[in-house]
């Protein structure tokens, strides 16, 4: 270096620290420079071809195109930007040409025929999984089994409340359900929903006080209570207003199963009735589309074997 | 003085000055046209202001700093499409002041969570979220139920937006615009003289956190969520209308 300096090989720029500290000017290397004039000639090229100059009100739209198919069908094509780009992609990208086949098949078929066709299934069920995960799975967990029993119905067990064909599921998705019981707290008194708890709880073989439970039939299945109109003077429950059936043993809104004693059972059962319930499941059909619906369908139809 | 890269290399004060200038440039070239150009922000209906218990909500989004871990803007690819819904328009954010569009999602985007869920779903989630969702890392908010909802300064909260731009109504003259451009119904959830006794309804009539007999600040978060995306109706549009503002 000290010898470079000595036959001016490196122009220095005269500044001179510490006595012999000095700072060179030397040219900027060269693949930088030919780096920094690619990327000229690129930005050039862009302008060209992209939305890039704003003009007054407008701006310079580009020579690049993107083309996409409108609602009627008729193929629209416009200056390159992010959004037609993404039409265009949604419609004919490789993924959505993947897929296309088989949306068209499943689309085209009834709920039968999908459930005969193990491949139909299987598409069904892999890409409604992902929908479920990403729509479905807050409220009635991954898999289709909430955390906690009384939030939200599960959807593996053997009981519906809404009803479990093709076609009462796909209702429920769409539409949505508004589940109702009146608090009955406010018409009976203690002892009363104390003897009513006591015959649901009979209905699905627990061994009660036959005294009460015989209170709670008349409560039940009188004007009273008149509980029997939802539920039915079986206690089998009403699809059309999402009546739990209350002979079975499955429980969706009181944990009745998690108990062992008689006492807490009648407990949590007199509360449902003291308090009423009120649930809500949204309808999906503004968010999820029509196909989206038709393989939910499916896939919680075969998450308990459905009806 | 000569302008040469020497000058202005030994010149500390000259060089911040052409920094800045460079950079003011750069930045203007961006930003200013978005001003003029017409078709920054979408023609479409359906978007009005929130209402006085929504944008209490808002402040409380806000102050708990959902937006650290929530962004609220879908941007127009296929995945985004297909896990939230529609991308997101400029024309949806156009009353928010400051904007909530976030940069980090350690939780979902929340830009269309509007309807998604139950207020019931909303309530026991923000209470504590792994009662619903056991694999969640979302921090517990159970104070939201147990505080009251203050709401005594709503109006002012209100003429604070109004003063840059939101369109609530004070005089009857801005009240018959409202009514115009919105409708009656909402002209009249956009009066400020109305604000207090708005919020109390809406709270009393949708009973967000599932307890009519308190107002707390869950009914406000809660409102506000379930109006997020909710307004434009895309089934009025064919999909390349929106391309057409860009």
């Amino acid at each position: 270096m000290a010898e470079q300096l000595q036959n001016k090989a490196v122009q220095t720029t005269g500044h001179a620290w510490d006595g012999d500290l000095q700072e060179f000017n030397n040219p900027l290397p060269s693949w930088w420079l030919w780096a920094f004039y690619a990327s000229v000639l690129f930005a050039l090229v862009y302008w060209v071809l992209f939305p890039a100059w704003p003009i007054g009100s407008d701006y310079t739209k580009g020579l690049a195109t993107a083309t996409f198919k409108n609602d009627q069908g008729e193929e629209v094509t416009m200056g390159w930007n992010s959004r037609a780009a993404f039409i265009q992609e949604m419609q004919e990208g490789g993924d959505a040409l993947k897929q296309k086949a088989y949306l068209q098949k499943v689309s085209a078929a009834s709920y039968d025929e999908i459930s005969r066709d193990p491949e139909m299934t299987a598409f069904a069920e892999s890409l409604a999984k992902v929908v479920f995960a990403d729509n479905c799975a807050a409220c009635h967990g991954i898999g289709g089994t909430p955390p906690i029993v009384g939030l939200y119905p599960n959807l593996r067990d053997d009981d519906w409340l809404w009803g479990g064909t093709f076609g009462q599921i796909e209702h429920t998705i769409s539409q949505g359900r508004i589940g109702f019981m009146p608090a009955f707290g406010k018409v009976l008194d203690t002892g009363q929903v104390d003897q009513l708890a006591h015959y649901v709880l009979g209905l699905s073989g627990h061994e009660v006080d036959p005294a009460k439970a015989k209170l709670g039939e008349v409560i039940f299945q009188g004007e009273e209570g008149g509980c029997h109109y939802c539920h039915t003077q079986s206690g089998k429950g009403l699809y059309s207003q999402g009546a739990a059936n209350l002979t079975d043993a499955i429980w969706t809104v009181a944990d009745v199963t998690g108990q062992n004693d008689l006492k807490d059972k009648v407990k949590l059962v007199s509360q449902v009735i003291d308090e009423g319930i009120q649930r809500e499941m949204p309808g999906w059909s503004k968010r999820l589309s029509e196909i989206e619906i038709k393989l939910l369908t499916v896939y919680v139809h075969s998450l308990s074997g459905g009806e | 003085m000569k302008l040469t890269h020497e000058s202005i290399e030994i010149n500390a004060g000259l060089m911040v000055a052409l920094v800045m200038l460079a950079i003011t440039i750069g930045g203007l070239v961006e930003i200013v046209p978005l001003y003029y150009i017409e078709d920054t922000v979408e023609k479409v209906s359906g978007i009005r202001p929130y209402t006085p218990l929504e944008q209490r909500g808002r402040d409380i989004y806000i102050r708990e700093g959902c937006v650290t871990c929530h962004s609220q803007m879908i941007r127009p690819f296929r995945d985004e499409d297909m896990r939230y819904g529609h991308y997101s328009l400029a024309a949806e954010s156009k009353y928010d002041h400051p904007f909530l569009w976030g940069s980090k999602r350690t939780g979902p985007d929340l830009a269309r969570v509007g309807g998604k869920y139950s207020n019931a779903w909303h309530t026991q989630h923000l209470n504590n979220p792994r009662d619903v969702v056991p694999e969640s890392i979302m921090p517990a908010y159970p104070w939201l139920l147990k505080n009251e909802l203050g709401y005594s300064d709503v109006a002012d909260r209100m003429r604070a937006l109004k003063m840059v731009g939101v369109p609530y109504s004070e005089t009857d003259d801005e009240y018959v615009a409202n009514v115009k451009q919105f409708g009656e119904e909402v002209a009249n959830m956009l009066d400020i003289n109305r604000a207090e006794e708005n919020l109390v309804a809406q709270a009393q009539s949708q009973n967000y956190d599932g307890n009519r007999k308190r107002l707390t600040e869950m009914d406000a978060l809660v409102a506000y969520l379930q109006v997020l995306g909710t307004m434009v109706d895309f089934s009025q549009y064919d999909e390349g209308y929106f391309a057409t503002f860009r």
